[in-house]
């Protein structure tokens, strides 16, 4: 009888804890990425405050407490999510090192999403939590009414972690027909934190660029999963969040699984 | 099952191998395309358990041919099957039983220790924990692992990262071995601790082992097939004692004399190649087909006293260039 396998034989699973483990290398790297998160959190949460409140204590469905809730969950996302369009990929297309990913007998894109998500997730906790403390200590940040709220925008948060890194993957595999990538990392990087939410809420925009910013899978990296578990949402309304998000979600794995299989029969290995 | 790891099929077939490559034209310019033959119809085959070494000036075709075997390039024409299989429409079963060492690229987890490295392929190549005690201990005592398993790969010297490597490609026992230069940048003594693994490895599993080097030592040592590439072409298919035949790969003697002497002109099974330091060193060429080293030496030493010697192998890069000079 064979014994059942447990997860520490999975490859998938592997990469997750590789990635998990890869980020932890790094704890000073990770310590300047706190500071510069909880600087950027001190002035948002100054600007958008002071918006709310010449708007009379609120704007566009926002109170002082869900804007500063606004603000801190999402600088607390920053860590985990990836809005500058880079990745390990990138650069392993540009210098033929990708040619290493395709020598084994596994998925390339789930080994590189997965990896990646995977240091999303550690960032939770050095980068993730603290933002959420040091919101609650400058701020009246709104938090999860209840458990179900809780757990609503736990998931969400998965989700739109993976949205993102599934989104930063099928941007990669661009290289595999370019393979200097550097410009559309940075079409990528002008775009998706304006579009998802980073600076000011999406509901912000006027009708027209809010439609726009639907149409993209970027709100689906942050805006959303702010909106969950902030309890700006809540019941049948986050259900759809859920939804949408899984939508989006599916849509970039397979564009990026389509755009391995096209692109690998283009690649040329770079170097000897 | 393995039907491959019986000892006359072929790993490798490929029948008019052909990789071109195009370059963009230079902009504002009205030439056409530029348009470089990498490999040009090249027929190969390998058996299994064969050792073959895969030479060739830079720019050959060396790689270009690896890739293509291996699936991580698309031929431009021709055929190619590699243990059975196709290699880019089964990229996932062709990786299961072949191993490939770039000696320039790592398969290894930059920032985690060596032995989560193990761990990780272990996993991807569905080894039972077993497996992966037994095979990667095994490898570990061969490759003298042991002090470094705990260390971050990036924190590994050339030479340990060079053994992880090759353990690397080994750990799920691939039936072909494949290495890119895997010695290149190696001191003399991790070359040799690698080649004498190497051996040792063909003959315990039969694995059978395609690299491509500019390091003759390599090639000596490990291969008993010797292929030379030009140009995208096969320009010698043969053994290293035909390689020799061919191009004479004569090595020098070369030796520290205690007192000036006269140019040693007529050591039997010798040519003297030139006296430096007014003959207190000497070189002297030799053919190891029809003498050795000690009966050189034996023969100087009857002579005059040898204080020190050196011997040099030719270069591959003159093996290379006698064979592209008589092929051509």
């Amino acid at each position: 009888m064979r014994p059942l396998p447990s997860p520490a034989r999975n490859p998938y699973w592997r990469f997750l804890v590789a990635g998990v483990r890869g980020q932890s290398a790094y704890p000073l790297a990770t310590l300047a990425g706190l500071t510069a998160n909880a600087t950027f959190g001190l002035l948002k949460g100054g600007i958008m405050g002071a918006a709310v409140d010449s708007s009379g204590g609120e704007l566009a469905g926002y109170s002082a407490a869900t804007m500063a809730a606004f603000v801190w969950l999402g600088q607390g996302m920053l860590g985990s999510v990836n809005f500058w369009g880079g990745s390990d990929l990138q650069n392993r297309i540009r210098t033929g090192d990708v040619a290493v990913d395709f020598l084994r007998p596994v998925s390339v894109q789930a080994a590189h999403v997965l990896t990646d998500i995977g240091k999303g997730l550690f960032a939770l906790l050095p980068r993730g939590l603290p933002s959420v403390v040091i919101g609650l200590l400058v701020s009246h940040m709104a938090l999860p009414p209840d458990a179900t709220a809780y757990a609503l925008g736990l998931v969400s948060l998965l989700i739109g972690i993976a949205v993102s890194h599934a989104t930063v993957y099928l941007v990669a595999t661009t290289g595999l027909w370019l393979v200097e990538t550097r410009g559309v990392s940075v079409l990528y990087m002008s775009l998706s934190g304006f579009l998802a939410g980073l600076y000011t809420p999406v509901y912000l925009y006027p009708d027209w660029l809010l439609t726009l910013a639907l149409c993209t899978p970027f709100p689906s990296m942050m805006q959303l999963p702010i909106d969950v578990l902030s309890g700006r949402v809540t019941g049948a309304d986050a259900g759809q969040h859920l939804a949408v998000q899984l939508g989006w979600l599916a849509a970039v794995l397979v564009a990026g699984h389509l755009a391995t299989r096209a692109g690998r029969r283009r690649l040329e290995v770079q170097g000897g | 099952m393995n039907d491959a790891r019986s000892s006359n099929e072929n790993v490798i077939v490929a029948e008019g191998l052909t990789r071109v490559f195009t370059g963009r034209p230079q902009r504002g310019s009205r030439l056409r395309r530029t348009r470089h033959v990498a490999v040009d119809h090249l027929d190969l085959t390998v058996r299994a358990g064969e050792s073959v070494g895969y030479i060739g000036a830079n720019r050959a075709g060396k790689s270009t041919t690896i890739k293509m075997l291996v699936g991580i390039l698309v031929p431009t024409d021709g055929r190619v099957t590699t243990a059975g299989l196709h290699p880019l429409r089964q990229r996932r079963a062709l990786a299961r039983r072949v191993g490939v060492v770039f000696g320039q690229r790592s398969q290894l987890w930059w920032d985690l220790p060596v032995r989560e490295s193990f761990t990780i392929l272990a996993a991807i190549h569905g080894l039972s924990a077993a497996q992966e005690r037994e095979r990667t201990a095994e490898l570990v005592e061969m490759l003298e692992m042991g002090e470094y398993l705990a260390t971050p790969v990036r924190q590994l010297s050339l030479g340990q990262r060079m053994r992880a490597e090759v353990a690397a490609a080994l750990l799920h026992r691939p039936e072909l071995l494949i290495l890119d230069e895997p010695t290149i940048g190696l001191d003399v003594l991790s070359k040799q601790r690698l080649r004498e693994f190497l051996v040792a490895q063909r003959r315990e599993h039969g694995t059978t082992l395609l690299l491509t080097t500019h390091d003759m030592g390599d090639v000596e040592r490990l291969c008993d097939r010797i292929l030379v590439v030009d140009h995208g072409r096969l320009a010698f298919d043969g053994t290293l004692d035909g390689l020799a035949r061919t191009v004479g790969a004569r090595r020098e003697l070369v030796v520290d004399l205690a007192v000036e002497t006269p140019d040693l002109l007529d050591v039997a099974g010798t040519e003297h190649v030139r006296s430096e330091s007014g003959g207190l060193r000497q070189r002297l060429a030799f053919d190891p087909q029809r003498t050795t080293a000690a009966r050189v030496l034996a023969a100087v030493s009857e002579r005059v006293e040898v204080l020190d010697l050196s011997i040099e192998e030719p270069d591959i890069e003159d093996v290379v260039r006698e064979i592209y000079r008589a092929t051509r």
